[in-house]
């Protein structure tokens, strides 16, 4: 703590000063840095493939996207059960113990999977299609019990479903009006209708792409596609990028407890596993920062520095041979020369 | 001091300054002999990388996201902006190994060192709210595996990842000004105190 308060002439009295021009150093290093970010951008580009849209994935994949929009209307889809900030789902939410700030906020953006992806494109759709409005009205108007039955025959006779010309096409049953509904959804989606319905939300101008992503999260073919990019949480998830691009490398502390016990684990370790590993791994990882800003004041953190000679490599000239470093102030000793106690 | 100016806040601020902050300190043309080493480039080179990024994400932000999908120049002018944020971590990264193994917070620099890493967390932040803003399958893969991450958190009920608009304006706005603002202050902490010495037996500690 010698130097608190001295002025920087006190602190550095006794050293030699050399000649140093501070903005032909920064304007060099700007045009340097600027050369190599140019040569590398122009040769090597960036990362751009195309985001997926509705209608691409109802076009390639129509059954997946069908027994998609059918989860959703049944809830059993992963945004349709997802707990807060979403829906109300009981007991959806990560938790360490008591402490559970998922659950804290309650639903901040209220997604209801089955009217939001399902029932609310079709009534838009039902305005210039009076059949698909009765299909609608035969959905309402069923009981419970009924719909469930429906979507339990309909989503077993998708796991068979057959492709023809873009349109889904399942063995004879009883599904009530599903068929149909599907149908017609099938066929919004794939004209791109559902993109915008989705987007825009009832509103014109928005920016909010919560609903579309969740659905298109809901579905295999999104995850089918990042798999093929090489993009999956096992293999290091979203530090990765398409391409041989770097990606974020700097969240590799963060994806790295991702892939380790206890957070690969269902028994986990103090109550932290694989359930509550996105809680845990936040904590963690402020826990880190934390320690990574306060080292000044950790012991053995600190000390590692003066214990490891790589200091020696940096200020080769100050620690030159017997000391001999030109400029050298007096009262400074080659580390590990025996010294008087410090005043 | 006149007794009629002594209670100046303006006085006390520009005498404050000239104490601590003086022109020679500020823009010095005399360094210590040992500020030679290439670890100091670190430094300079990061800023210097932090500048192609504010240039290229001004000029990316003026013409808009359709602009830099849709256009050869807008794309050259997205992969310059893409680089030099890889290139301002890998620098700034290198920069805080060496000043750790220099233990670059002794005599009174801990301050200027706890403002570096959140100056490092900041701009994680800015790097991740800029991926997401991408518009491309990129964006679309880290918004959604990133949700689960902040709602597990309770984050996401405020810190929406699924937003484009406050993703975007986070990155092109608030962001950038916490990281400019806190670089300066980081560099006048550093032009203020000057380059800490060389570790000697009793001065590794704060």
């Amino acid at each position: 703590m010698k130097s608190m308060g001295q002025t920087q002439e006190e602190y550095y009295r006794g050293v030699r000063m050399v000649p140093y021009d501070l903005l032909k150093e920064l304007l060099l290093a700007v045009a340097g840095v600027g050369v190599l970010a140019i040569l590398v951008a122009a040769f090597l580009s960036s990362p751009n493939v195309a985001p997926v849209t509705i209608a691409t994935w109802s076009q390639t994949d129509p059954v997946d996207f069908v027994t998609t929009a059918t989860g959703e209307l049944a809830g059993t889809t992963t945004s349709a059960g997802y707990g807060a900030p979403y829906n109300t789902t009981p007991d959806a939410y990560q938790h360490w113990g008591p402490f559970a700030p998922q659950a804290w906020f309650g639903v901040r953006i209220p997604i209801d999977s089955a009217n939001a992806y399902v029932i609310d494109p079709l009534k838009h759709a039902a305005f210039t299609n009076s059949t698909l409005g009765a299909s609608l009205s035969q959905w309402q108007t069923a009981t419970p019990d009924q719909q469930a039955a429906w979507l339990d025959a309909y989503t077993k006779a998708l796991a068979a479903a057959t492709v023809k010309d873009g349109n889904v096409t399942v063995a004879s049953g009883d599904y009530g009006p599903l068929s149909l509904m599907m149908s017609n959804l099938l066929g919004v989606a794939q004209t791109g209708g559902l993109d915008g319905l989705l987007a825009i939300n009832g509103r014109f101008y928005q920016t909010d792409y919560t609903q579309p992503l969740l659905f298109m999260g809901d579905g295999g073919y999104f995850a089918g596609l990042a798999a093929n990019e090489h993009l999956s949480g096992d293999l290091w998830g979203m530090m990765n990028e398409t391409g041989t691009y770097p990606g974020q490398t700097w969240l590799w502390l963060y994806t790295m407890w991702y892939q380790v016990p206890p957070f690969t684990s269902d028994t986990g370790f103090l109550g932290l596993n694989a359930g509550n590993a996105d809680l845990g791994i936040v904590l963690l990882m402020t826990v880190l920062t934390f320690l990574l800003a306060l080292v000044p004041f950790i012991p053995i953190l600190r000390d590692i520095p003066r214990w490891l000679p790589i200091h020696r490599l940096i200020w080769r000239a100050y620690y030159a041979p017997n000391g001999q470093a030109p400029g050298r102030p007096a009262s400074v000793k080659p580390l590990g020369a025996s010294v008087p106690p410090a005043p | 001091m006149s007794a009629r100016n002594s209670g100046s806040w303006t006085l006390r601020v520009r005498q404050a300054m000239d104490r601590h902050l003086p022109m020679d300190h500020l823009l010095p043309d005399r360094q210590p002999y040992y500020v030679g080493s290439w670890v100091y480039v670190f430094g300079v080179i990061t800023i210097a990388a932090l500048a192609w990024v504010i240039v290229s994400g001004v000029v990316l932000s003026f013409f808009g996201p359709q602009w830099w999908h849709d256009s050869s120049v807008g794309r050259f002018f997205n992969s310059l902006h893409f680089w030099s944020v890889q290139l301002f971590f890998i620098f700034m990264v290198l920069h805080l190994w060496g000043q750790y193994f220099m233990a670059g917070w002794r005599n009174g620099r801990a301050a200027t060192w706890m403002i570096g890493v959140v100056i490092f967390g900041i701009s994680i932040l800015t790097a991740f709210t800029g991926y997401l803003s991408q518009q491309n399958f990129d964006a679309q893969f880290i918004a959604l595996n990133a949700k689960d991450a902040m709602n597990g958190a309770g984050i996401g009920a405020f810190f929406n990842v699924l937003n484009f608009g406050q993703m975007y304006g986070l990155h092109v706005m608030l962001l950038p000004i916490g990281v400019t603002f806190l670089v300066v202050a980081h560099i006048v902490m550093v032009r203020a105190r000057g380059v800490v010495k060389p570790i000697d037996p009793e001065g590794a500690r704060p």
